[in-house]
């Protein structure tokens, strides 16, 4: 076992300085993209890459503002997609990206477990004493729009837990800590399979804008303004609707 | 040593005062300071007898439970938080069972940000405890144990003087682990002001919206554990 260890490590080693390579041959576009996209944004690549033979499509999803702090702080980066305009100012403010353009719209919808075994059909159902609920904080995007959507119903909500991100407060949903979190539709519709997405009315005063912009310092240029027109093709369009995002 | 020489470049001295006042930042800094002395009091209790039979028993699968001893160091400390909640929480092996007869609940409270901070602190202290237990000479405990002293008498007369430097050094690392902890405890005890929000959470909040606060925040926690620590070092060295 001990010496095997080390010809199996070199091996995987190998195999990866091979693979590194043979990807080194297209021609390669970077996107950082909101967390949020990870899905939609895996496919729309595949098909820019069916689209552009020869180019090489990579992405890295995270938190918008971690992005954009990354950008501001000089990331080689081509293309940044941003879940709320107000990131993605801090970096056109910042000189590192041109005019963005919105390309996808999302909307709050209230997760619950499968089944909705509290029965929460309103966002005033979450204020009931006893129901758990998980919100984003009010610094991150989702957790501002769903201020928003709270104040516009005129509920007072005591979450017990204000989440960093979006994908964190679904977690508490899947795992059965809470009864119910804020969370945006795609974000429902991409865990099916454990939790429900319940629309309520109010969540229309609380939309949020996805920009998109070519960074001004893009090592590939030319690949960044071919991604950012080809997420705004039908084709493109009809993967963000088919994970439940709204046209612009 | 160069990235405190950039966040103590980047602070923002001038409205430095005024940030420090605002009243979550005192809020964030007691609960980190409570619960990460709690976590290390929880790791003394569980670690240092875990530490003894580690290094002065034989038992089968004791070099299991020594690589076991290591998990939380290796993983990620989100799926740490994860690992936690599917055994404390809700639906949990555990927590069903705690919650129907004793009426506790650990995700989302105090409690809960104390076992998280527990968990992902424990190797160190244990590790620390176990090296100084192998370096201390057994014969000492055997010659106690010669002249009439029980096992626990040997080991409280005896032997936790002899390790007392590498309990004290766990303990440390201990504290300072848990005090900067941040996935486990958000992942397990979520995040709520005053109760479950400790200082890394809220830079990492603060770092979402404002840059300049969770400078100011960064700075304040390492403020106070340095402060703390050297206190504490000064201390020891008075007396040993």
């Amino acid at each position: 076992m001990r010496t095997r260890l080390p010809a199996a490590l070199a091996a995987v080693l190998i195999a990866a300085g091979c693979s590194a390579q043979a990807a080194a041959g297209d021609e390669k576009v970077t996107v950082l993209a909101a967390a949020s996209l990870t899905g939609s944004f895996d496919r729309i690549g595949e098909l820019f890459e069916k689209a552009n033979p020869g180019t090489d499509v990579v992405f890295s999803y995270g938190g918008s503002t971690g992005l954009a702090q990354q950008i501001t702080a000089g990331a080689p980066a081509d293309v940044f997609a941003a879940a709320s305009p107000a990131t993605m100012t801090t970096v056109t403010d910042a000189g590192d990206g041109g005019t963005p353009v919105t390309f996808a719209r999302n909307q709050l919808v209230i997760a619950v477990p499968k089944g909705n075994p509290e029965g929460i059909t309103s966002l005033a159902a979450l204020a009931k004493p006893g129901v758990k609920v998980a919100m984003c904080a009010a610094q991150v995007p989702c957790g501002a729009a769903a201020q928003k959507a709270l104040s516009a119903a005129g509920v007072a909500l005591k979450p017990v837990t204000e989440e960093q991100d979006v994908r964190a407060a679904l977690a508490k949903v899947k795992l059965g800590e809470v009864d119910a979190a804020l969370v945006y539709r795609t974000d429902a519709r991409a865990a099916a399979a454990d939790v429900a997405g319940v629309e309520f009315p109010e969540s229309a005063s609380a939309i949020n804008d996805y920009p998109i912009v070519a960074l001004t310092k893009a090592p590939n240029r030319s690949g960044a303004d071919a991604f950012v027109a080809f997420v705004q093709t039908p084709q493109a369009q009809q993967v963000l609707a088919d994970a439940g995002f709204q046209r612009p | 040593m160069l990235p405190l020489a950039g966040l103590l470049i980047r602070a923002p001295w001038s409205t430095l005062p005024q940030r420090l006042t605002e009243p979550g930042v005192l809020a964030a800094l007691r609960l980190s300071l409570l619960t990460a002395t709690l976590a290390t009091a929880l790791c003394l209790l569980a670690g240092v007898p875990l530490a003894w039979l580690l290094a002065r028993t034989t038992f089968p699968g004791r070099r299991l439970v020594r690589a076991l001893v290591t998990v939380p160091l290796v993983l990620p400390p989100v799926v740490g938080g994860v690992a936690l909640l599917l055994v404390f929480g809700r639906r949990g092996l555990l927590g069903g069972w705690l919650d129907a007869t004793l009426g506790v609940t650990l995700p989302f409270t105090t409690a809960g940000v104390v076992l998280a901070e527990a968990f992902v602190a424990m190797p160190f202290l244990v590790i620390s405890v176990e090296g100084a237990l192998r370096a201390a000479d057994a014969r000492y405990e055997e010659a106690a144990a010669t002249l009439g002293a029980g096992r626990w008498t040997a080991f409280r007369r005896v032997t936790l003087p002899l390790i007392a430097p590498g309990v004290a050094a766990g303990a440390v690392l201990c504290w300072a682990r848990a005090l900067g902890e941040f996935g486990a405890t958000i992942t397990f005890a979520g995040n709520f002001p005053g109760r479950t929000q400790t200082m890394p959470l809220a830079v990492y909040l603060a770092l979402e919206q404002d840059l300049d606060a969770a400078i100011v925040l960064s700075l304040v926690l390492l403020a106070v554990s340095v402060l703390i620590l050297a206190g504490l070092r000064d201390r020891w060295l008075g007396t040993s």
